[in-house]
């Protein structure tokens, strides 16, 4: 990308992150409070695990390791790509023209002009919270599994993040379609929120998230899945996220060269 | 986590624009001949309005909401696919935790499976998420336009707020119920007041529901941008509703300051155990009475908020 775009997207960015903060006491509310939402859902895993033994086949620190994982994912995210829900709005009303008139590329253009300031404080509680479930996991750590709590996180969190951009292009072709995608955006979260060997298997093939938090943290406790996958299947997390992303930005293109504008 | 489950995400929410009320203006004014007592004395008392004629009015609002909402066909069939797809991924973790513990807060594994199914079709009941319509009208300032109706603005939007949950019943409700009754075993009532006793408290949640976030919208009078108050509503609201899990799998403490401290409970863990048979018809019908005293508790403090937030209105822009 050329030098001037970049400085464009800078300062795309900037003055977001201004005029977001001009309301300062919402500002700082939400921020604060929407922060607290991971601890929230590890806590909810925790209250289940008040009234049953296992989950899955799985101990509660197993399960947290595995909703935590996935959680940090999303939390990253949602924070670089999730506002890319907003382009509902954009083509409905029409405002979609001006950003494809503009010399820098639509995506960019769209992430950049609603970069959710406010997200930043969750992607931090994510990351406590997955160090957290590390420790408590108590993990026999390698190198390799040490390399594997780094990269697993990003991975599964560009796995999401191609997720958030297909189901935004759906706006393309069927405008109020906000909550179809967030079946397959919260609804991937909260299915990778838990053990996979809960789910049928029709489920596990059609939603691919065993790759954002399941399949890592097996390798991690360095346990076999008990759904017999092998075990070189737990590294595959990245490459799940590029076959992801070669699917997403192809539907991308698609729903781009469909736009129609609204005629007005 | 339940929790996106639960409170999937403001899904698309119907824009509010100016279409609110504009198909009901006409029976909104002091209309035709059928009233003759006000037209005989027309300029004697403005006010108040009869009751004949306000419930008229309520009754049309209720309407506008209702048409209103039905015209929005993608949101729906988008909203029903999303509310199925966590349904499904629900009934899997509660059906593993009833199978690996027996029965998790007392519920078989039946119930849950009902817990899952008539509440992701509640969810959009009584609304759950987030709901800004009248915070946007103050920071534009159009709120003016509601303060001048003749129907007070919280009874209006009250109504709207009516309909809009008689379309989603029909619709947001009834589908994931049915999807549950062709796919799943559910508990099914075995009492007929059971039934009854349902539709009253899924509309007492309603009110309770709305009355909350129209408190929560009330705030943008001091604060125009409610953000943060809304984000505040939809963290407490999620899982002290029942949402992220049901009530009853918290240690017994928690469950007492719930119930008895917020009017949580009201807006979504009421209904569901009614629905479910978790308790006993007459423990049933004292959360509805516990309901309808909080409904009647939160509408006392939206009039009471809203009477000192009018004398701040500073519409901008002149």
């Amino acid at each position: 990308m050329a030098e001037p775009a970049r400085g464009a997207y800078r300062e795309l960015v900037r003055a977001q992150i201004r005029s977001q903060s001009q309301y300062r006491a919402s500002f700082a509310m939400d921020a604060a409070l929407t922060s607290c939402v991971s601890v929230l859902e590890i806590l909810a895993i925790l209250v289940l695990f008040r009234v049953t033994p296992s989950l899955g086949g799985f101990s509660v620190r197993e399960a947290v390791l595995i909703a935590a994982l996935c959680e940090f994912a999303f939390q990253i995210a949602d924070l670089a790509v999730g506002n890319i829900e907003r382009i509902a709005e954009y083509v409905r009303t029409g405002r979609m023209d001006t950003v494809l008139v503009r010399p820098l590329s639509p995506l960019g253009q769209l992430l950049a002009g609603d970069f959710p300031l406010r997200k930043a404080g969750r992607v931090v509680q994510g990351l406590a919270l997955y160090a957290a479930a590390l420790v408590y996991a108590g993990i026999d750590w390698t190198p390799a599994r040490a390399l594997l709590a780094v990269t697993a996180p990003v991975a599964a969190g560009a796995l999401f993040a191609a997720a958030f951009v297909a189901g935004a292009t759906v706006a393309f072709f069927w405008i109020d379609s906000g909550e179809f995608a967030n079946a397959f955006t919260y609804g991937g979260r909260t299915f990778g929120t838990y053990p996979q060997t809960i789910y049928p298997a029709w489920m596990r093939v059609l939603f691919g998230y065993g790759f954002a938090g399941y399949q890592p943290a097996l390798a991690l406790l360095g346990r076999p899945d008990p759904l017999g996958t092998p075990a070189w299947v737990a590294w595959c997390t990245p490459l799940a996220a590029a076959a992801a992303w070669v699917g997403a930005v192809l539907m991308w293109r698609t729903g781009v060269r469909h736009y129609r504008s609204t005629g007005s | 986590m339940p929790s996106a489950a639960a409170c999937p995400r403001p899904g698309p929410e119907p824009e509010s624009g100016s279409d609110f009320g504009s198909d009901t203006r006409s029976d909104t004014e002091p209309d035709s001949g059928s009233d003759k007592n006000t037209r005989s004395a027309p300029d004697a008392r403005p006010a108040p309005i009869p009751f004949r004629d306000s419930a008229r009015a309520f009754a049309a609002l209720a309407g506008a909401g209702f048409r209103r909402h039905s015209t929005y066909r993608q949101a729906t069939v988008a909203g029903v696919f999303t509310n199925i797809v966590f349904g499904i991924m629900l009934c899997a973790v509660y059906v593993d935790v009833a199978g690996a513990s027996g029965r998790p807060g007392g519920y078989t594994t039946a119930q849950l499976v009902s817990y899952v199914w008539v509440g992701q079709g509640l969810l959009s009941v009584v609304c759950i998420w987030a709901w800004k319509e009248l915070a946007e009208r103050i920071r534009s300032g159009d709120v003016a336009a509601d303060l001048l109706r003749p129907v007070d603005p919280l009874a209006a939007y009250a109504a709207a707020d009516l309909g809009r949950a008689g379309y989603a019943v029909l619709t947001r409700l009834l589908a994931p119920l049915a999807f549950g009754l062709l796919f799943y075993s559910m508990y099914l009532p075995q009492r007929a007041v059971t039934y009854p006793m349902f539709a009253v408290s899924v509309a007492a949640a309603t009110l309770v529901s709305f009355a909350g976030r129209y408190l929560v919208n009330l705030s943008g009078f001091w604060l125009l941008d409610i953000r943060g108050p809304i984000s505040f509503w939809m963290l407490i609201l999620g899982p002290l509703c029942g949402g992220y899990f049901p009530l009853r799998f918290l240690p017994e403490w928690a469950q007492w300051l719930v119930w008895c401290a917020t009017p949580f409970p009201s807006v979504f863990q009421v209904p569901l155990d009614i629905a479910v048979e978790r308790t006993s018809s007459g423990v049933a019908a004292a959360t509805v009475l516990l309901q309808i005293a909080w409904a009647a508790l939160l509408f006392q403090a939206c009039a009471r908020v809203q009477r000192r937030a009018v004398t701040r209105l500073v519409v901008q822009g002149g």
